[in-house]
């Protein structure tokens, strides 16, 4: 590395260096197998499932779209995690008004939770 | 090419010569990968072999895979029932070349005890290439080692071109081999007449 140059000069080269190195050993292995080792592809070998059972039916299953309830009442408690817990750490030195806001905040989202509740959201169709 | 005489001459003042080919073979003979998968009790003396007491690792084969796609080697360990002989082909047939298969114990290799059951396939040559059959009931760890160290000599033996080139270096050897179907009796076909004949008993008369 020259004295004179960037710091992180040395970091590309690194960089360079390595990604030719992959790509070298990569084209070797390719010409490897173009010049010596024919392809030899077929129906099983190229089949998708690997546990010596052929597979059944699609990968491609559809879900019932009445799980979004669900989505959107996990987001309810997910939200509620993310701040009770900092909540939790802090609430020794919060003032007054910040013990209000957060009371507010929970309210609004226990509200949503009643909302969704109380509208049957909750019960399996 | 050298002659093996010159060869020697050379190693012996201290020079090694090598071929493409040997070094090819070298490296695939020391880094063979099993399929882990047992089928009945030999799989037990598999697993042995693997483990420190007898740690296959000293010939580079520790490394069982859990997908026939990054497996060099079927160990057929135990006894293949007719219900899953189909299924042993199958993972025959995903694994990429070169490969090659053990059969291990009695079992693997001619039915076995159960040779003259009903729902025992009489052994897995009858669908499969197999390159080194182990017999034993089952076979000690250590047959299974000698049976490894076996298939590396053969690999150690195989050519890179010419006619006599390993299968897998061959355009026209193929790489899977026919699934059987489940059939009223018996697997349909009972065998695969490319790879196994029954033998021919010839009596005097």
């Amino acid at each position: 590395m020259p004295a004179d140059g960037h710091p992180y000069l040395f970091l590309a080269l690194f960089a360079g260096a390595a990604v030719v190195f992959c790509l070298s050993l990569l084209g070797l292995a390719r010409l490897w197998a173009m010049l010596v080792s024919p392809a030899k592809p077929g129906p099983t070998k190229n089949a998708p499932y690997e546990c010596s059972l052929a597979s059944q039916g699609d990968a491609w299953v559809q879900f019932r779209s009445a799980y979004y309830l669900y989505a959107i009442i996990f987001l309810v408690f997910d939200v509620e995690t993310v701040f009770l817990l900092p909540f939790a750490v802090a609430f020794t030195h919060l003032s007054v008004g910040a013990f209000v806001a957060m009371m507010v905040f929970l309210l609004l989202l226990v509200e949503g939770l009643v909302w969704a509740w109380r509208k049957g959201a909750l019960a399996w169709h | 090419m050298i002659d093996e005489g010159l060869r020697s001459e050379l190693s012996k003042q201290g020079v090694f010569t090598t071929t493409v080919g040997e070094l090819y073979n070298w490296g695939r003979k020391n880094s063979i990968w099993p399929l882990n998968f047992g089928l009945a009790c030999c799989a037990i003396e598999m697993i042995a072999a693997s483990m420190a007491r007898f740690d296959i690792s000293r010939f580079g084969s520790e490394v069982f895979r859990p997908s026939p796609r990054q497996a060099d080697l079927m160990i057929v360990a135990g006894t293949v029932t007719k219900k899953m002989a189909p299924q042993v082909v199958r993972l025959y047939n995903q694994m990429p070349e070169p490969k090659y298969v053990i059969a291990m114990g009695a079992c693997a290799i001619s039915g076995g005890p159960f040779k003259q059951g009903y729902n025992v396939l009489k052994g897995i040559d009858r669908y499969l290439p197999v390159d080194v059959h182990i017999p034993g009931c089952p076979p000690r760890p250590e047959a299974l080692l000698h049976a490894l160290i076996t298939l590396q000599e053969k690999i150690a033996g195989q050519k890179l071109t010419g006619p006599e080139r390993a299968p897998h270096l061959q355009e026209e050897a193929p790489s899977e081999y026919p699934i059987p179907d489940y059939g009223a009796y018996d697997l349909d076909p009972p065998k695969n007449p490319d790879v196994w004949q029954p033998p021919v008993l010839a009596r005097k008369d």
